[in-house]
C-alpha cells in the first residue's frame, strides 16, 4: 500500500492505496466523486477524462499513485461560487447532452481547449473532442455548446 | 416591459431539459454509482472458445484467494434450476454454461469478492478444461446437412434452423414477377452491429434475507417486464421484487434483454444475503450482449417499363447466434420486416425468412430500430436506387412515381399494415429543394466530365412502423404491449407523473411533463416525472422501438384529460355553476360569458383536497393503461452528397439534408437532438461499425479500438428540416422519432457512394462501405473495362 495525497477540486485528499488502483477508481470509490465515468477501460472513449494539473487525461488507464502530489479537476469542480461554468450552461442551452454519460469528459476537454484558445473554430472544437465518444448527440450540438461557452467567456472578459 | 403572450400550448416548445442539471454537475445516478452498505463485487469468467465442451471447472484456487467470498458455476445454479433462462423470443439461453460453450465470451463462472480487483484476480485462478468443437460462423453453412449441431441441449432440435417464416401473398407476387417488364435484384448483407451505449450493462442485486425484499438496481429499458421475467424464472414472489432502473447512459436496444450477469448477481445475493454489484466491462458488453442486424438479404422488384413497381420479393437468412433471443413482438418471426414495401404503393409482396443458429452471441436486439424495420427500409431503399439506375430514371422521379399518395391513407399495405398518415412527396420535395437537387445533378455531371471528380447523390425516402403496439397483434412473452401513466396533482397545484416507460437519454422528464402541461396548464417546471421504479410506477413495457411517445405519451395525454374532467366537476362546485357552463383554456376554467369568474387548475387542485364536492371523491389523480388502436408510421426523406476519391476509395459527406415527419413535435430541440444522434449512428453503420468474426468464431471488434465508432472528427454535419403530418389516432398526433434517422440514413449514404460510381457499372457495396471496398469496386470496374 502507498500513501498518496492528491488535490481534488482544490481539496487535499490523502489515502493509503494499492499501487495498482486506477485514478478513476480512486476518484469514484475512495474520494466518492462519481461524476467521472468509465465507458471502455481502454482509453478509447474519454468518459473518464479529468484534468491533471490542467491537462485532460483519461483516468481509466492512469494509476492513482501517479497523481500523488498533483492537482485533479473533475466535473464536480467546475462550478465557481455556486454558479455553473459557462460550459455547463452552454451544454444545457444548446442541448449538448442526452444520456449525460460522456458529458463530464466532454466538458473537461472543452475547458482545457478554452484555456488555450478563447475563440476556437468548429474544426478546432471537433479536433479537441475527437478523443471522446458520444453515442447520443452526433456531436453537432456539443460543438455549438462549446461555442456558446466561448462566446460567453469572451463577453465576460470584455466586461471585466 | 414585454408582456408574455398568453400561452395556448406546450407542444412545439423547446423547453430546456429538466434532467440536465444533475448530469452537468456530475450528480447523475448511473448503475455504477449505486453503492450499498456491505456490498460485494462480482466479475464474470468468459469462454475463450466459440464452441467447446466443458470437461471440468476447478474453482478451488480461486476460492482460496483472500477476499473471495464465493465462486458461482453453472453446476451451482443448476441446483437452483437457474442454469438456463428463457429469451425474449421464448428460446432458452444458458446463464452459466454447464455442458458446452456456444460463443466466444459466453459466461462460464463468476466470482463474488470483497472488491472488484480481487474478483478479477480470482478469475485468473479458475481452471476450465475445454474440449474444442468446430465452430459454425457462417449461417448458410450452419444450415447445410452435416453441420455441427449447436443446440444439442434442445430436445427435438436436429439441425441449426430456428425458424422458417413467410409473409405476404406468394401467388400474387409470382404473377407480378411473371408479368414484369423488368426485374431488378440486389443481394446484400446488413452486417452485425452492436448498439454500444457509452455505459455498459450492470446491476446491484440486494436481497434482504430478513424481509424477503429483493431490490435489483439494473440497466433496464423495460423494468416492469423484467420484474415479471425475474418472478417467472426464479419462482420468487413478484410483490417482493423491485426493479429500479437508475439513470441510464444510453440504451439503443442494448438494455432490453435480461443478461446472465443480472441473474447470477441476484442468485449470489440470494445465497449470500448481501448486496452484489456486477458492472460489465466493455469487452463483455461487445462480445456477449445483444448484437443487432446480421441479415443476409436477397430482394427483387418487379417493374413496369414506365417505372411502376408491381411487386417485391425478399428472401433472407438471419444469423441469430446460439440462441433465438430477438427482442420483438412474438407473432412475427422476423419482427416488423414486412414494412419492406416502404413508402411505395406496391400491390404484391412476399417475404421468406429463415433463422439460423451459429456460434456467436445471441441478441437480435432492435438497435435504435423497431424490430427489423431498419433492415427492411435499407433493402427497399437500396432496391429503389438500383431500379431507377436500371430504368435510366432519376431516383427522385422513380420514387415520385411509386409513392403512396396522401389521399390513399389510411393505406393498407400488401403485407397487412395499415399506414396511418403520410405525405411522402411533400417531404421529398422539401429535401430536394433544400439541397438544390437539380443543380447538384448538373454539378455531378460537370465535375466528372471536366475534372474527373466523383460526386454521388443518395436518396432515402423511408417509412417506419413504430409504437408497438395494439394488444391484438403485439405481445412479448404474452404480455400485451400497452403502456401506462399515473398522474397525481398535489394540493399546491404541483404534480407528479409516473410512467411505465423509461428514459435512457431521450428526455422523458421534460417531454412528458410538457404533455401534462399542455393538457392541464401546470407548467413543466411544476411537474416531476418519475420512471424506472417498479414499486412506484404503473406497469408498462418500457422504452424501445420508438414506443414511448406513441404509447406512453398517449397514456399521459389521456390521463391528464381524465384528471381535467374531474377538475371540471370541482371547478363547477367552486364557482357554483353547472359543468356545462364552464369553458377551459390553458390552466383555468371560467364561466361562459363571464371570463373573470375563474378557477385556475391550482385553485381546483387545492379544492380537491380541502373542498371537494359532495358525491365526488377527494383528491385529483388517476391512472390509465393505453392500448394503441394502431401503430404509427413516421417517415422522412434524406439526401446525402458524397465525394469519392478515385485513387484511394475514401469518401466524404459533402452535404446531408434530413427532412423528418414524426407528426406533432412536443419538444423540437429534443426531436432534432435525437435525429442528429440517429443520423450519426446510421452514418456509422454505413461507414465503419461492424462486429465480425474469424473462422474460429473469435469476435473481431471486442473493444473500441477494433469496433469503430465515429468521433466528432468523422461525423458529418447535418441540415435538418421537417414536415408535420399528425397521426390521426394518437391523442396529440405524435408518431415517435428516436429511431427514424438510424433506420433511414444508411441507405442514403450507401446510395450516394454507389451513385458516384454508377458510370463505372458499380451497383452495390455492402456495409460498412470502407475505403478499401470502394477502392476494390473501382479497380474491379477498371479491370472489367479493359
Amino acid at each position: 500500500m502507498v500513501d498518496i495525497t492528491v488535490t481534488v477540486n482544490g481539496r487535499s485528499r490523502t489515502a493509503d492505496v494499492e499501487p495498482r488502483l486506477l485514478l478513476v477508481h480512486f476518484l469514484r470509490d475512495t474520494v466518492g466523486l462519481t461524476g467521472t465515468h468509465v465507458g471502455c477501460d481502454t482509453t478509447s472513449c474519454g468518459a473518464c477524462t479529468i484534468l491533471l494539473d490542467g491537462t485532460p487525461i483519461k483516468s481509466c488507464t492512469f494509476f492513482a499513485v501517479q497523481a500523488n502530489g498533483r492537482e485533479v479537476t473533475t466535473v464536480e469542480g467546475m462550478m465557481r461560487d455556486g454558479q455553473l461554468h459557462p460550459l455547463q450552461e452552454g451544454f444545457k442551452e444548446e442541448h449538448g447532452l442526452q444520456c449525460g454519460f460522456c458529458t463530464p469528459g466532454m466538458m473537461l476537454v472543452a475547458a482545457a481547449l478554452l484555456e488555450e484558445n478563447q475563440s476556437p473554430s468548429e474544426e478546432d472544437i471537433r479536433w479537441a473532442i475527437s478523443g471522446n465518444l458520444c453515442r447520443c448527440t452526433g456531436y453537432q450540438n456539443i460543438v455549438k455548446s462549446v461555442q456558446w461557452a466561448a462566446d460567453k467567456m469572451q463577453s465576460e472578459q470584455t466586461k471585466a | 416591459m414585454a408582456v408574455e403572450e398568453k400561452r395556448t400550448t406546450w407542444l412545439g416548445t423547446s423547453v430546456k431539459r429538466k434532467e440536465d442539471d444533475r448530469f452537468l454537475q456530475g450528480r447523475g445516478n448511473y448503475i455504477e454509482d449505486v453503492s450499498l452498505p456491505n456490498m460485494l463485487h462480482m466479475a464474470i469468467l468468459r469462454s475463450p472458445f466459440a464452441h467447446a465442451r466443458i470437461v471440468s471447472i476447478d474453482t478451488s484456487k480461486a476460492q482460496e484467494l483472500p477476499g473471495v467470498i464465493a465462486v458461482v458455476t453453472g453446476e451451482l445454479l443448476a441446483e437452483h434450476n437457474l442454469a438456463w433462462m428463457p429469451t425474449l423470443s421464448g428460446d432458452t439461453q444458458a446463464v452459466l454454461a454447464t455442458d458446452k460453450v456456444r460463443f466466444q465470451g459466453q459466461e462460464v463462472a463468476a466470482v463474488v469478492a470483497e472488491n472488484r480487483y480481487v474478483a478479477h484476480d480470482a478469475l485468473e485462478l479458475i481452471d476450465v478444461d475445454y474440449d474444442p468443437l468446430p465452430a459454425v460462423v457462417d449461417p448458410f453453412k450452419a444450415l447445410e446437412e452435416g453441420a455441427p449441431l449447436i443446440r444439442d441441449d434442445k430436445e427435438g432440435q436436429e439441425d441449426n434452423r430456428i425458424y422458417h417464416w413467410e409473409a405476404g401473398d406468394k401467388d400474387a407476387t409470382d404473377r407480378a414477377f411473371e408479368e414484369a417488364d423488368l426485374v431488378v435484384d440486389l443481394s446484400t448483407h446488413y452486417p452485425r452491429s452492436h448498439p454500444a451505449p457509452l455505459e455498459c450493462c450492470g446491476c446491484v442485486a440486494d436481497v434482504n434475507p430478513a424481509s424477503g425484499k429483493i431490490t435489483i438496481y439494473m440497466t433496464s429499458q423495460a423494468p416492469h417486464a423484467h420484474r415479471t421475467v425475474f418472478a417467472l424464472v426464479t419462482g420468487l414472489p413478484e410483490q417482493n421484487i423491485q426493479i429500479i432502473s437508475p439513470d441510464i447512459g444510453g440504451g439503443f436496444g442494448n438494455k432490453v434483454p435480461i443478461y446472465p450477469g443480472y441473474v447470477i448477481a441476484t442468485a449470489a445475493s440470494l445465497l449470500l444475503g448481501q448486496p452484489v454489484k456486477w458492472i460489465e466491462d466493455r469487452t463483455g458488453n461487445l462480445i456477449s450482449t445483444g448484437f443487432a442486424r446480421d441479415f443476409h438479404m436477397s430482394g427483387a422488384l418487379a417493374l413496369k417499363r414506365d417505372g411502376t413497381i408491381s411487386g417485391v420479393r425478399v428472401k433472407m437468412l438471419s444469423d441469430q447466434g446460439c440462441s433465438y433471443a430477438d427482442a420483438q413482438p412474438s407473432k412475427l418471426k422476423a419482427g416488423l420486416f414486412h414494412i419492406v414495401t416502404g413508402s411505395y404503393d406496391i400491390p404484391a409482396a412476399h417475404v421468406v425468412t429463415d433463422g439460423a443458429y451459429t456460434n456467436k452471441a445471441m441478441g437480435g436486439v432492435a438497435y435504435r430500430c423497431s424490430f427489423r424495420v431498419t433492415e427492411a427500409s435499407y433493402l427497399v431503399e437500396r432496391l429503389a436506387h438500383s431500379a431507377a439506375t436500371e430504368l435510366g430514371m432519376d431516383p427522385a422521379e422513380f420514387r415520385r412515381k411509386n409513392f403512396i399518395q396522401p389521399e390513399q391513407f389510411p393505406y393498407r399495405s400488401a403485407t397487412g399494415f395499415t399506414y396511418d398518415s403520410g405525405d411522402y412527396e411533400k417531404a421529398m420535395n422539401l429535401a430536394l429543394e433544400t439541397a438544390g437537387y437539380s443543380e447538384l445533378r448538373a454539378e455531378q455531371k460537370r465535375v466528372r466530365e471536366e475534372e474527373g471528380r466523383l460526386l454521388g447523390l443518395g436518396l432515402a425516402t423511408f417509412t417506419e412502423v413504430v409504437g408497438a403496439g395494439p394488444s391484438k397483434d403485439y405481445d412479448i412473452l404474452g404480455i400485451k404491449m400497452f403502456d401506462s401513466a399515473e398522474l397525481r396533482v398535489h394540493p399546491t397545484g404541483k404534480a407528479i407523473l409516473k410512467i411505465g416507460v423509461k428514459t435512457q437519454g431521450q428526455g422523458h422528464e421534460t417531454t412528458f411533463a410538457q404533455i401534462v402541461a399542455n393538457e392541464l396548464g401546470i407548467p413543466p417546471s411544476d411537474i416531476l416525472v418519475h420512471h424506472g421504479d417498479t414499486d412506484n410506477t404503473p406497469y408498462g413495457l418500457g422504452t424501445y422501438a420508438s414506443r414511448s411517445t406513441p404509447v406512453g405519451g398517449a397514456a399521459t395525454a389521456v390521463i391528464a384529460r381524465k384528471v381535467r374532467d374531474k377538475a371540471k366537476k370541482i371547478a363547477a362546485h367552486m364557482l357554483e355553476v353547472s359543468e356545462e357552463d364552464l369553458e377551459w383554456e390553458m390552466g383555468r376554467f371560467f364561466v361562459k360569458g363571464a371570463p373573470d369568474k375563474e378557477a385556475t387548475i391550482q385553485d381546483v387542485a387545492f379544492a380537491a383536497y380541502t373542498n371537494h364536492p359532495p358525491g365526488v371523491e377527494a383528491g385529483l389523480e388517476g391512472v390509465t393503461y393505453y392500448d394503441p388502436p394502431n401503430m404509427t408510421y413516421p417517415f422522412g426523406s434524406y439526401l446525402v452528397v458524397v465525394e469519392v476519391d478515385p485513387d484511394t476509395g475514401e469518401w466524404e459527406v459533402q452535404k446531408m439534408v434530413a427532412v423528418d415527419d414524426c407528426g406533432v413535435r412536443i419538444n423540437p430541440m429534443i426531436v432534432e437532438g435525437q435525429i442528429m444522434g440517429g443520423l450519426t449512428e446510421g452514418f456509422a453503420m454505413s461507414a465503419m461499425q461492424q462486429i465480425s468474426f474469424d473462422e474460429e468464431g473469435n469476435c473481431i471488434g471486442s473493444n473500441f479500438m477494433d469496433y469503430l465508432l465515429p468521433t466528432a472528427w468523422e461525423t458529418p454535419k447535418f441540415e435538418l428540416d421537417q414536415t408535420v403530418t399528425p397521426s390521426p389516432h394518437h391523442p396529440i398526433g405524435a408518431k415517435g422519432v428516436g429511431e427514424s434517422a438510424t433506420v433511414g440514413s444508411p441507405a442514403a449514404f450507401v446510395n450516394a457512394v454507389v451513385d458516384a460510381l454508377a458510370h463505372l457499372g458499380v451497383t452495390n457495396i455492402d456495409m460498412p462501405v470502407t475505403s478499401a471496398k470502394v477502392w476494390e469496386a473501382i479497380q474491379g470496374a477498371k479491370t472489367k473495362a479493359t
